[in-house]
């Protein structure tokens, strides 16, 4: 039960880091695997804002929500827009380019060790349900939280809102929404800072659970492209679910069978990929 | 004393809630000038694609040369003889028109899977390839890049790789589509002089191409055949004249 | 770039000119004309033949790879697992590396058949990750973290033993070398490899010309995991030792960006970009570790903002005539 409870946690978790990356792909159609590093950002962000300013941990996310996003605003403005037309390769390769050169410049700020974040003294510690049968992480009861609501306000914005119909309107095809008088590119834009900043308080969250270092973005693309490929690209419920799915797997799968460790979910990606290849990035409609 | 070199049965494609080739049967004879008209979406190149293995048929079998193809892969249906040429110019880009031909040429004759020889050595192969850029206009040009070449030269060349599969039949969509009118005689002059034993299925929108070319024709409309027959007879249908008409268009006498 | 080209100089194509065997005499001059830097010129070769290997599969076929690299480390593992319990010949050892390589490359041929660009990314980057995974948790075969230690070599060909100043690696790797890409060069001016660069420029009109797009995709795969294999047993053989990183995507992007920089679908754009690279490497890194990704990352970033096309040296070389 604690496995399922820690499971859900991560899944969550991986959920708020990868749900910007997943808009975007099928929003701007691109590739973006520099993504891990607006979560770093976020990470070390609230970081540096506890260690050297003291700031409590709760104010930091929100903070390290914004810097997240303002930078994925600067970013998309200035280096992503000219790379939407180009062919795949090139995107990936820039995109690698730039988690490079994230990597580099956070490992010379910053050093490469573990940043080690110190929660409140509320956040720690355990509540035992049922003899130990489930023992529950506050901390990682916090993220469930955190991510649910996230989640719930999410789904709100996309179904409720005209931004969100806008936003719903560009994926389905970009040419046309433009037509309709929707500033696609605006949409563009804010989308791709909310998808970071959201990243970025996904790095700000996990930096307890999965640990913070340079090699952040390099670590963890993998597991944000398997969620991405796996839920799809057009939906928030989609990624949710694989999100939750991958979650649970890697835990369940380095309590089990620690001497496999990540290699279940490699192999999990490669059949589902072989299984389903067309699955991928496919964009309904027309562009 | 005329066999069916291709026959289609039953021949349905559905994409989910659309049917694009409805029932369509389809026979071709040998030495065969037939022609697919049809307004714009009535399915003539999605029948293409299901004749050729490009896509799969929800129903319906095809035959060629006798034996049932239906479940060969696209390019083994070419090693049997079937071949096309597509309405958007499919060429490799990085290679020039002889380039191109050597290695359609090696590739029909067996010997794509030579490893050991240099591209260009083979005399036989290189005479065909000759021969092909002078049938087609094309000895020019031959070293020239393909994506330099002017669209009338590329449409030659997209029909050249064609006929150097040395097909039995060959699906021609659009041939001349796009052409510009000085490029359109060599390209309509090569087309009325293919081999007489090569049965070919023209689809084409230009009438006067159609009824200068064609020796029977099927009228295509909604992905399901209209009616068919000689040239005559379809000038003189008032179903036909009806389909066209509605679009604005008019069919010689 | 519609210079026509002379019918001489297209039939003179994939032959050797003078300028290579200038170049090729120079190279294997290198290590007795420098006896202290024979060690970068057998680095700059293992990783050209790397290079050369992955130019097959990415330039010359259009697959789209980040786990090249799975082959590269398959190879320098078998190798060095082979002289360390079997046999310490390096020649039988490299054979062994190019073996496996290549069975290896033959069942992951089978993950790239079908996708799209991207699903070839991730398929070949997952394979890449799985052997790490393996690799590091089969540690009591492969020394796990640590690397595979001790690997001591026999003499090559029972004569030439391996010498501190790394002259043999270097003629050795060189040779090795040599002899792959002449076998490559033959491929690519082959009718064979004429269908491959039909199966990347038009995979459609491939198989409508009677090309089985997927068994070219298998065997020029399979082929060119053997040859990354053979680079991965040089680089095992003359380390004397094998470790982790070399399954790491940093290997395979190396790669990609040695193409990039030396320009796909030519096979000196491997040599070349290899050797660009090296040698920046090498001088970057002297100031520190992390300013050469940074570089990379940087030089990557502005190369796609600009155009991949635009740097391409392999241009300049076919407007002359058909190079390698």
């Amino acid at each position: 039960m604690t496995l399922l409870f820690d499971g859900i946690a991560y899944g969550m978790l991986l959920f708020i880091l990868a749900v910007g990356l997943s808009v975007t792909m099928g929003l701007m159609n691109f590739i973006n695997l520099a993504h891990g590093a607006f979560a770093m950002v976020g990470g070390y962000i609230t970081v540096v804002l506890m260690q050297r300013w003291d700031l409590p941990f709760l104010l930091c996310l929100p903070v390290a929500f914004a810097g997240a996003a303002l930078l994925g605003a600067a970013l998309e403005r200035t280096l992503y827009r000219p790379m939407y037309r180009k062919p795949h390769l090139d995107q990936v390769l820039f995109s690698i380019g730039l988690a490079f050169m994230a990597v580099a410049a956070v490992d010379y700020a910053m050093g490469s060790q573990q940043q080690i974040i110190q929660l409140p003294e509320w956040l720690r510690g355990r509540t035992e349900l049922w003899d130990g049968a489930l023992g529950m992480g506050h901390y990682r009861l916090f993220i469930i939280v955190v991510c649910a609501l996230l989640t719930l306000v999410l789904q709100w914005v996309l179904t409720r809102t005209r931004f969100g119909s806008r936003l719903r309107a560009s994926v389905d095809d970009a040419r046309v929404a433009a037509g309709l008088g929707i500033p696609v590119n605006r949409v563009f834009a804010l989308t791709f800072a909310v998808g970071s900043g959201l990243a970025g308080l996904g790095g700000a969250l996990g930096a307890e659970v999965l640990g913070l270092d340079p090699t952040f973005p390099l670590k963890f693309m993998v597991y944000f492209l398997i969620v991405v490929a796996v839920g799809g690209t057009s939906s928030v419920t989609g990624p949710l679910l694989a999100a939750l799915l991958l979650g649970l797997a890697d835990v369940a799968g380095k309590y089990y069978v620690p001497k496999l460790g990540a290699f279940i979910v490699y192999a999990l990606m490669i059949a589902l990929l072989m299984w389903r290849p067309q699955g991928l990035f496919v964009r309904k409609g027309a562009r | 004393m005329s066999e069916t070199v291709l026959q289609a049965q039953g021949l349905v494609k559905r994409f989910g809630g659309i049917t694009a080739t409805d029932h369509v049967n389809l026979s071709l004879q040998r030495g065969a000038r037939h022609a697919l008209i049809g307004p714009n979406g009535a399915g003539k190149t999605t029948l293409i694609n299901l004749l050729t293995g490009v896509l799969a048929p929800t129903e319906g079998r095809i035959a060629l040369l006798g034996r049932d193809i239906s479940d060969l892969p696209a390019h083994a249906r070419v090693a049997r003889g079937l071949v096309r040429t597509f309405q958007i110019n499919q060429l490799f880009a990085s290679m020039s028109p002889l380039q191109t031909l050597a290695m359609v040429v090696s590739q029909q004759r067996g010997l794509g899977g030579r490893w050991w020889q240099r591209l260009g050595q083979d005399a036989a192969v290189m005479a065909r390839c000759e021969a092909l850029l002078a049938l087609f206009r094309l000895t020019e040009v031959m070293h020239q890049n393909t994506a330099a070449l002017p669209y009338g030269k590329r449409r030659l060349l997209e029909m050249a790789i064609a006929l150097a599969c040395e097909p039995k039949v060959l699906l021609l969509d659009e041939p001349v589509a796009g052409v510009p009118a000085g490029e359109r005689e060599e390209l309509l002059h090569t087309v009325a002089n293919l081999p007489a034993d090569v049965s070919v299925l023209l689809i084409e929108h230009d009438m006067d191409l159609v009824f200068e070319f064609a020796r029977r024709i099927t009228v295509l409309v909604n992905g399901a055949v209209l009616t068919e027959g000689t040239p005559e007879q379809i000038a003189r249908d008032p179903q036909v004249k009806a389909v066209y008409l509605g679009h604005g268009e008019e069919l010689r006498a | 770039m519609s210079t026509p080209v002379s019918p001489s100089d297209w039939r003179a194509a994939g032959r050797w000119r003078w300028p290579e065997g200038l170049l090729w005499l120079l190279a294997f001059a290198l290590p007795a004309l420098w006896p202290g830097h024979a060690l970068i010129v057998n680095e700059i070769a293992i990783v050209a033949l790397f290079a050369v290997s992955l130019d097959l599969v990415l330039g010359y076929t259009g697959i789209v790879t980040l786990g090249h690299a799975a082959f590269l480390g398959f190879g320098a593992y078998c190798a060095a697992l082979f002289a360390k319990h079997i046999h310490p010949d390096p020649v039988l050892g490299l054979a062994v590396g190019v073996v496996a390589a290549t069975l290896l490359g033959a069942l992951c041929s089978l993950t790239i058949l079908r996708g799209s660009d991207l699903t070839r990314l991730m398929v070949t980057l997952g394979v890449a990750l799985l052997l790490l995974e393996l690799a590091n948790k089969l540690d009591g075969l492969t020394g796990g973290s640590d690397g595979l230690q001790g690997v001591v070599m026999g003499p090559v060909l029972g004569r030439f033993e391996f010498d501190l100043y790394g002259q043999t690696a270097a003629w050795y790797s060189l040779s090795v070398l040599l002899l792959l890409f002449a076998l490559a060069r033959r491929w690519v001016h082959s009718p064979w490899g004429a269908t491959l660069m039909a199966v990347r420029d038009n995979p459609l009109r491939a198989a409508a010309i009677g090309i089985s797009v997927p068994q070219r995709l298998a065997a020029v795969y399979t082929l060119a995991a053997g040859v990354a294999g053979a680079a991965g047993a040089l680089l095992a053989q003359t380390t004397g030792f094998a470790s982790l990183d070399v399954f790491a995507l940093e290997r395979s992007a190396d790669a990609v960006l040695m193409l990039v920089i030396g320009g796909v679908g030519w096979l000196y754009g491997g040599v070349l970009g290899a050797v660009v690279f090296k040698l920046l490497h090498d001088l970057i890194s002297a100031w520190t570790p992390q300013y050469w990704t940074f570089w990379m990352g940087l030089f990557l970033v502005v190369l796609m903002l600009v155009g991949r096309e635009r740097l391409s040296p392999a241009r300049w070389w076919r407007a002359r005539g058909e190079g390698a």
